[in-house]
């Protein structure tokens, strides 16, 4: 407690000092850098001045009669009421605003919905709590995680310009191209959302939804997870690369060479040492933010893997929990989302590691051998 | 019926029992009117301290107080509480103290119901606050507990607030019941519908309204209970079900939900501004229209709440024009109210500032309402604090500043006493400008771009989120002026004439203040 209620202090002084940049007043939409999006922030502007224009009014008569038709002031209340010519215009005027209104939305609201025809395909999986890219057609695909740290989301380390905000993998697209993105979700309902590109769209396990950007300008642009999706739902930020043509046929080149590079790692002759160490990163990625880095979980919600029977004794039955995951519970099926080579890591990771010292090594082959019998 | 009545004859002249004995088993309405109050204002205290847990831990980035599992259970306990505990029962209060004394009743018409329906309520708040210090913790997916986040990936305790969710439903389903028995059997001679008082009215309306949608909420988490535990797969898209599917149920229940939350505000803020403005209402019969043309729109507007979601173009087209339609009998109702006090004579009690700001604010409210009904402009707004200010200046001028306004309205007619005007006009104040000072920039931080529902954001929202928690502890702070205001009132204080307000109209002023324990045993001829 104490601990918190020092670094809350340390970080309000600091916040006092970095409140000068004049960005942390922002107070409207971004224009975006998308054409829908410009149509988007100008539609919002319109339905916002509208609404001023009648606040106006409206607010103005009241105002008026506060002041004017007071009993101090001597006033005498007339005693009128009821009177169809104002009633019909005061519900027809609104009427006629709204239909003015309703064409621009709809028109916005068309193009918005025309994803066919796009230049590149691209499926986005929402997971706790993390974003997967597939490039649909390229054979590359990967996955998104924050790289803010947990010091510094606790006060204890600095926090940087783009706190929260930051990713390890971006999704890189090209400039100019009509990207279509097929949004999904491997666990509970996610949002994928990029406020310059002004897409949002929900991430649904078991539907797949579309939706459409064309970017013009180069650039870095973030966005986050806008659908409440757990523990970390804070922590789950969307950033996106759009590059010239270029770059990001260099880019794609080099991504599927690494995956080559990766492919044939599971025919390598593997250590206990290198899956030790491979596994400890992809747990802390993936397994850490239910089971903990201590492996001990969180009782009542995730089990603990620290001297749990199946991590000691059931060999095969943890593989077969890890790749096809435990249907009406939390852990998902893991097969899919990793290669055989980080199965095979993470397993033995587990059986090693916090005091289980199983000595069990599970190799890609071994993962492989598993599938295949399935 | 009638054996209802002779009961009541009997008992003339008898004061209420003594001892607990007399609130556990009481038959009266006013007892029960002022249980609920108490009630309602006791969740309103608890859902609003778990308020201050999360405008603290949102002060700054950076997470200091609380950890993301508990900030969860904070958000998801202050939307339940406030909603199904706070706005609902306190409105049911009011029904249960006013609705005899305007329709010149001598009680509710199901006594008994009317004493069980109360006492559900604090089962069911008990067992759902109880959740929280269950192992795994309490519900953590949102007042809204979308699936699958609130079946598979839900805490064990996620039964207990099935079970909660039903009995909270029972009592408002047997409250309306109550009610529109009540206001149709009940009137006295001569009280013709459209001669009723604005708030029978418009709870008449969300009579209905409860009646049509709390048992759709029931089917709703009873089909969460399945999924959990019977091994259906209603919301589970790999067992042939759908995620969506739950959203347009909990919606069709959720969109009627918030005007059962505002249209009996609206009918209190029509009796209140004609009494201080000492001037009839403008337009009575399009009033009564209006509420009956927004509560039928409230059944075909529900996926505007799901913009997102991916329905098809035509279905969003569909629920935006329907959406915006909307405006137009909230806009007669405005137009009504500022009609009503051009060229009266007003005074600004604590009840007409209440009712002004309720105006004003909840009229803001409908704007950023409008706003959000445009499907394409929702894609940005949808999910983030613009959403979040939208409903809070709908909820708090609108729902808890009616309930304000009614009770310093009625506080001399309930017990005998004037109420501390200078304290009121403070805690108007305080509230006016905490809950500005705490909503309106979250307007802003969302058109930025934060989403809702997250303990931890970038720095460059921290501005606005630190004036947002400084406005949002004042409005705290400042309700426990009210609660020292009302026992103040309560214990003492000028004598309160029989009519205290010299523009109110209604046979509620007819009896004495404080009215008497039973009143209209004999109904009044009403003209």
């Amino acid at each position: 407690m104490l601990r918190y209620a020092s670094a809350w202090l340390g970080g309000l002084s600091l916040s006092a000092v970095s409140s000068s940049a004049s960005a942390d007043w922002e107070v409207n939409m971004t224009r975006g850098v998308t054409d829908v999006s410009h149509s988007v922030f100008n539609l919002h502007m319109t339905i916002f001045w509208i609404c001023v224009a009648i606040g106006v009014i409206v607010f103005g008569i009241m105002f008026w009669s506060m002041f004017m038709h007071r009993k101090s002031r001597g006033a005498v209340p007339a005693t009128f009421h009821e009177n169809l010519t104002v009633e019909i215009l005061w519900t027809v005027i609104p009427l006629l605003i709204l239909v003015g209104i309703a064409i621009p939305a709809t028109t916005t609201l068309i193009d918005i919905y025309d994803a066919d025809d796009s230049d590149i395909d691209i499926m986005v999986t929402g997971y706790q709590w993390r974003w997967q890219y597939s490039y649909l057609g390229e054979d590359v695909s990967f996955f998104s995680h924050m790289t803010t740290s947990r010091d510094a989301i606790n006060n204890l380390a600095d926090k940087g310009e783009n706190y929260l905000l930051e990713v390890d993998e971006p999704v890189v697209i090209p400039v100019g191209q009509k990207v279509r993105f097929l949004v999904t979700a491997a666990d509970v309902i996610h949002s994928w959302w990029v406020p310059s590109l002004a897409v949002k769209k929900d991430a649904i396990p078991g539907f797949v939804n579309e939706a459409w950007t064309r970017v013009e300008e180069p650039g870095i642009y973030r966005g986050q997870c806008t659908e409440l999706c757990g523990r970390d739902h804070a922590f789950m930020p969307i950033v996106v690369d759009a590059r010239s043509q270029e770059d990001y046929d260099a880019w794609l080149a080099e991504k599927k060479e690494f995956a080559a590079r990766e492919a044939e790692l599971t025919e390598k002759e593997w250590t206990l040492e290198e899956l030790m160490e491979r596994g400890e990163r992809v747990y802390s990625s993936t397994c850490a933010s239910c089971h903990q880095p201590t492996g001990q979980g969180i009782p009542g919600a995730f089990p603990s893997l620290v001297g749990s029977d199946m991590v000691l004794n059931d060999l095969t039955g943890h593989i077969d929990i890890v790749v096809n995951g435990s249907p009406g519970t939390a852990m998902a099926a893991f097969g899919p989302q990793l290669s055989e080579v980080d199965l095979a890591a993470v397993i033995t990771y587990e059986r090693n590691a916090w005091g289980n010292d199983t000595g069990d090594m599970v190799t890609p082959l071994d993962i492989l051998e598993f599938e295949e019998d399935q | 019926m009638s054996a209802v009545i002779d009961h009541h004859h009997a008992d003339h002249g008898h004061g209420p029992a003594k001892g607990l004995m007399r609130w556990v088993l009481t038959t009266n309405h006013k007892d029960i009117g002022s249980m609920y109050l108490w009630f309602s204002f006791a969740m309103f205290l608890l859902g609003g301290s778990m308020a201050m847990i999360i405008r603290a831990e949102l002060f700054q980035p950076g997470l200091q107080l609380v950890q993301p599992e508990f900030f969860n259970q904070m958000t998801t306990s202050h939307g339940l509480i406030m909603v199904f505990g706070a706005v609902m029962p306190a409105f049911v209060g009011l029904a249960n103290w006013m609705i005899p004394l305007m329709i010149g009743a001598p009680d509710m018409a199901l006594p008994r119901m009317n004493n069980f329906s109360f006492w559900l309520l604090p089962a069911a708040f008990g067992l759902l606050i109880s959740t929280l210090f269950m192992e795994g913790g309490g519900p953590n997916f949102g007042w809204t507990f979308y699936a699958p986040l609130s079946t598979t990936y839900a805490p064990p305790s996620v039964t207990f607030f099935i079970f909660a969710i039903h009995l909270a439903g029972i009592s408002s389903i047997m409250g309306a019941i109550n009610i529109i028995a009540t206001i149709l059997n009940l009137r006295a001679p001569g009280m013709t519908l459209m001669k009723m008082p604005l708030f029978v009215w418009t709870w008449l309306i969300t009579a209905f309204l409860l009646i049509a949608v709390m048992p759709v909420l029931a089917g709703a988490v009873t089909m969460m209970l399945m999924d959990i535990h019977f091994g259906t797969s209603f919301f589970n898209a790999a067992g042939g079900g759908d995620p969506v599917m739950f959203q347009h149920i909990f919606w069709f229940f959720g969109h009627p939900e918030v005007y059962i939350m505002i249209l009996p505000a609206f009918g209190t803020v029509s009796m209140i501004i004609p009494a201080f403005a000492r001037k009839p209402l403008f337009g009575y019969t399009s009033m009564v229209y209006a509420t009956g043309a927004i509560a039928f729109l409230s059944f075909a507007v529900w996926a505007h709440h799901m913009f997102t979601v991916g329905i098809p173009l035509t279905g969003e087209l569909f629920f935006m024009y329907a959406t915006m339609l909307i405006a137009v009998p909230t806009g007669v109702k405005v137009f009504n109210w500022v009609s009503t006090m051009f060229r009266g004579s007003l005074t600004f009690e604590a009840p007409m500032l209440f009712s002004v700001a309720f105006v004003i604010l909840f009229t803001i409210g409908g704007f950023s309402g409008l706003m959000l009904a445009m499907a394409p402009a929702d894609f940005q707004y949808h999910d983030t604090y613009f959403v979040v200010a939208h409903f809070h200046y709908v909820l708090v001028p609108g729902a808890i500043f009616g309930i304000f306004a009614s009770a310093y309205y009625w506080l001399p007619k309930w017990t005998g006493h004037m109420y501390d005007e200078v304290l009121a006009k403070t805690h108007f104040w305080m509230s006016f400008i905490g809950m500005n000072l705490a909503f309106f920039p979250m307007h802003f931080v969302g058109l930025a771009g934060m989403p809702r529902r997250i303990p931890d954001y970038n720095m460059m929202f921290a501005n606005f989120n630190m004036v947002s928690s400084i406005g949002a502890f004042m409005f705290g702070a400042t309700q426990l002026l009210f609660l020292y205001i009302v026992i103040k009132c309560i214990r003492g204080g000028p004598k309160a004439a029989a009519k205290p307000w010299e523009g109110a109209e209604g046979l509620e002023w007819t009896v004495p203040s404080p009215a008497p324990y039973h009143t209209f045993t004999t109904p009044p001829e009403v003209k």
